[in-house]
């Protein structure tokens, strides 16, 4: 029994995005979404989370904490891309600072598309990565170690 | 009865202890998961099954495991040791001094496990926690005191089980339970060293540095403490009367359910504040209690 899907903690990490879609991600926490239903819980401790929902695209300056958080989060893990900027850049892609999407600096499990996201697409975003959670927990529960970005589309 | 260094022990009191050891945790995760679903409510949210608090500590145990220093783990794990076995002396109906040596032992593990990572965070959490215990351990011993001169016995076994009910007597020193009562559950106003919600200034405060299986041993061992406490609540009222004990179970969780509420609509305060009120409530109301304990006793109003 995979009980990481039934207590998903999320962390969420702001690279160079408009804000628009980190109001989206904390609209998904207010009583209207209440993604506390499905026992989601922010935090604010990569150590004590299971996903990281990455919104804007990467710089050179933000690469490394965004590794870093990635880092210091423990197995099972994933990633939740949200937002065009995230994705793959977005509207800041041409800018000469930017390296692109969070999956230049990490493995992304899962893309949500939009600009800016929409909190129903987030909240269907953190599902679809429950799926890969339980896949990956059944890897650790093994003793393999999770190939990272395996599971990237 | 088996006779233990002197004392005898009933099977009874050996079974209640059992109880308390497999069924603490399930009771106080219980109403954890009722906590968070009043709290949503409360909020004007569905909020999470009630079961949300058993799941989250599973996941923990199912997380890779990871260690900041080795003797994080080990203080932890004998902490909540400490606090099984504060409950055992308390549910095996033992005497109350043990209680509070061992319960105080567990927590200064706690604090222990949180200075032996070099996290701020977790440095600010140990410190606060500290401060916590420095706030509510006089009123603890003073209650102590106060049910010894009430009942004539520290041992719980004999205060739950006759004599007059404490309450009339002690009425000065439940309110002041009842102050430190928020602090001891770690809730809000008094969170100040766990932050009891997560993404905040001090982050998880003490807990920030640990995770997974670690992380799981400090929630239940939360939960031992919770149980643990709403006994202490529960001493105020028993005297061995079926009536007494249904009252006092209800009273216990009414005070929770008024914990809830305060936890919902308090800011956290700051320490100095948390220290200072603390005493001035356990001096005022505890002090003048004892006082006039001491003076029913002298009068032999009270025998
Ligand atoms: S995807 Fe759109 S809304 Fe979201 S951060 Fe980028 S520009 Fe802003």
């Amino acid at each position: 029994m995979a009980y990481v899907t039934k207590s998903p903690w999320v962390i969420h990490y702001d690279g160079s995005s408009c804000n628009g879609c980190d109001i989206e991600v904390l609209a998904c926490l207010t009583p209207m979404y209440d993604v506390e239903r499905f026992g989601i819980i922010n935090s604010g401790n990569p150590k004590h989370a299971d996903v990281l929902l990455i919104t804007g695209s990467v710089n050179e300056q933000n690469k490394p904490v965004v590794q870093q958080i990635y880092d210091e989060m423990l197995q099972p893990k994933v990633v939740v891309a949200i937002g065009a900027c995230a994705c793959t850049g977005g509207v800041f892609r041409e800018c000469y600072n930017i390296i692109g999407g969070a999956d230049q600096a990490i493995p992304v499990d899962v893309y949500v598309p939009g600009c800016a996201a929409r909190p129903e697409s987030i909240i269907d975003g953190v599902v679809k990565g429950l799926a890969v959670l339980a896949e990956k927990r059944e890897k650790v529960a093994k003793g393999e170690t999770v190939t990272e970005g395996e599971q990237a589309e | 009865m088996i006779s233990f260094y002197g004392s005898e022990i009933s099977y009874f009191q050996v079974i209640t202890a059992a109880v308390f050891v497999v069924c603490g945790p399930l009771v106080g995760g219980l109403i954890a998961g009722f906590d968070r679903k009043i709290t949503a409510r409360m909020q004007g949210r569905q909020g999470p099954p009630v079961l949300q608090p058993f799941y989250d500590v599973l996941k923990l145990m199912e997380k890779e495991p990871a260690t900041v220093r080795g003797s994080q783990d080990f203080y932890i794990m004998t902490s909540l040791i400490f606090c099984v076995i504060t409950g055992v002396f308390f549910f095996g109906g033992g005497n109350l001094l043990m209680v509070i040596f061992t319960l105080t032992t567990a927590d200064i593990l706690l604090v222990l496990g949180g200075f032996a990572s070099n996290s701020s965070y977790s440095q600010i959490g140990a410190e606060r926690e500290l401060v916590q215990l420095m706030s509510t351990e006089p009123m603890i011993i003073l209650l102590t005191i106060g049910l010894f001169l009430a009942k004539g016995s520290f041992g719980v076994a004999e205060i739950i089980s006759g004599g007059p009910v404490a309450f009339p007597y002690l009425a000065g020193l439940f309110i002041g339970v009842l102050y430190i009562f928020t602090i001891k559950l770690r809730k809000s106003p008094f969170d100040l060293s766990m932050s009891h919600h997560m993404h905040q200034e001090l982050v998880k405060g003490l807990t920030t540095e640990f995770s997974g299986r670690t992380l799981a041993a400090i929630e239940m061992m939360h939960w031992y403490e919770n149980v643990i406490f709403l006994g202490f609540i529960f001493l105020f009222f028993a005297n061995g009367t079926p009536l007494w004990w249904v009252l006092g179970i209800v009273v216990c969780l009414f005070l929770y359910f008024v914990e809830i509420l305060i936890d919902n609509t308090y800011a956290r305060m700051r320490w100095q504040f948390t220290l200072k009120s603390a005493w001035a409530v356990t001096i005022i109301f505890g002090g003048a209690n004892l006082l006039v304990l001491y003076y029913l006793h002298a009068s032999q109003l009270l025998s």
